[in-house]
């Protein structure tokens, strides 16, 4: 069956301090070349029937993500990964 | 007077709480967060803790907790809402408040005694001295206050950013806000915990108090 999957993100104007931490601690590993590190929220959702990307949309607008800090992208991911490629539905800059 | 204060699963301060009402003088009643209706009371306090477990967003998943409809009707309908930490992260993801609470800039938990300047008069800060300077613990670790440009001056020249933060910024919030206000002035969210600050044998001043004798004195009809 497949299954939707939502990516959220900070906003880039929004401080990722975990982000922060990693990229710092990335010259200790012998990473000197990373100059950014961001981390977000893979969201993976499974319908009973048929995947509804309107509804994942819906969901992720009103409980995965928060519009006040947060962009979210919606794909769907086919089971074995034979990718039929569905445009993903940007969650950035709607009204809300 | 009759206080509500709702327990969600993950609550901590719903007992600091509920005596904070008593002390200033009203009836505590307790809620539980699938009740799906008020019952008869006069205002309703979201307590500090990790509801849900924090899990998702701190405050996300107790946005919609059963009781929470009836709690957003009654706000807009006039009813003093207080939400103490988690409760104003409840507040913000339940859009009574504008703007959100992220991770301490710094990513350390936060818990001392905590300077703040009150900076409005309204529902839940009316029985302070404009201007005055209190000391109320804050404990948290998702207190970082942000919105954007505009809400920030909005919030301001409405005067309804409620307490600020002195001698030094906890968390990193954008413009040292602590607690701000809806624009009706009867919703008040507030990082610092004023219940724990009531009474000088547990807390560090009996500073907090007038937050609760503040919504006492709104209630009474006095103006605000």
């Amino acid at each position: 069956m497949a299954r939707v999957v939502v990516d959220v993100m900070l906003k880039p104007e929004i401080l990722d301090p975990q982000g922060q931490a990693v990229a710092n601690a990335l010259p200790r590993l012998g990473v000197t070349d990373v100059t950014s590190v961001r981390i977000g929220r893979r969201v993976e959702i499974e319908f009973a029937g048929e995947p509804d990307l309107d509804r994942a949309r819906e969901i992720a607008d009103k409980l995965l993500a928060n519009p006040v800090i947060e962009d979210f992208e919606i794909h769907l991911e086919s089971p074995e990964g034979s990718g039929e490629p569905v445009p993903a539905v940007n969650g950035a800059g709607e009204p809300s | 007077m009759r206080i509500g204060v709702v327990t969600f699963p993950g609550s901590l301060d719903d007992t600091d709480a509920s005596r904070a009402v008593r002390i200033a003088g009203a009836e505590a009643v307790r809620l539980w967060h699938a009740d799906k209706r008020l019952p008869m009371i006069d205002a309703v306090v979201l307590p500090g803790g990790f509801s849900y477990g924090d899990y998702l967003r701190c405050g996300a998943i107790a946005r919609f907790a059963p009781i929470m409809d009836a709690v957003v009707d009654a706000a807009r309908g006039g009813m003093p809402v207080l939400g103490i930490c988690n409760g104003f992260q409840v507040l913000c993801e339940a859009h009574l408040l504008p703007g959100a609470l992220t991770r301490n800039q710094h990513l350390r938990f936060r818990n001392h005694d905590q300077a703040l300047r009150v900076e409005n008069a309204a529902a839940w800060t009316n029985a302070y001295e404009p201007g005055q300077q209190v000391v109320i613990p804050v404990k948290h670790g998702e207190g970082c206050y942000v919105a954007d440009e505009r809400t920030l001056d909005e919030l301001e020249a409405t005067g309804r950013v409620a307490f600020r933060y002195l001698g030094g910024n906890p968390n990193g919030s954008r413009r040292d806000i602590a607690g701000i206000t809806n624009e009706a002035g009867n919703v008040l969210g507030l990082m610092p915990h004023p219940e724990h600050a009531v009474e000088a044998l547990t807390g560090p001043s009996t500073d907090g108090l007038g937050v609760f004798t503040s919504v006492l004195k709104h209630l009474a009809g006095a103006p605000s």
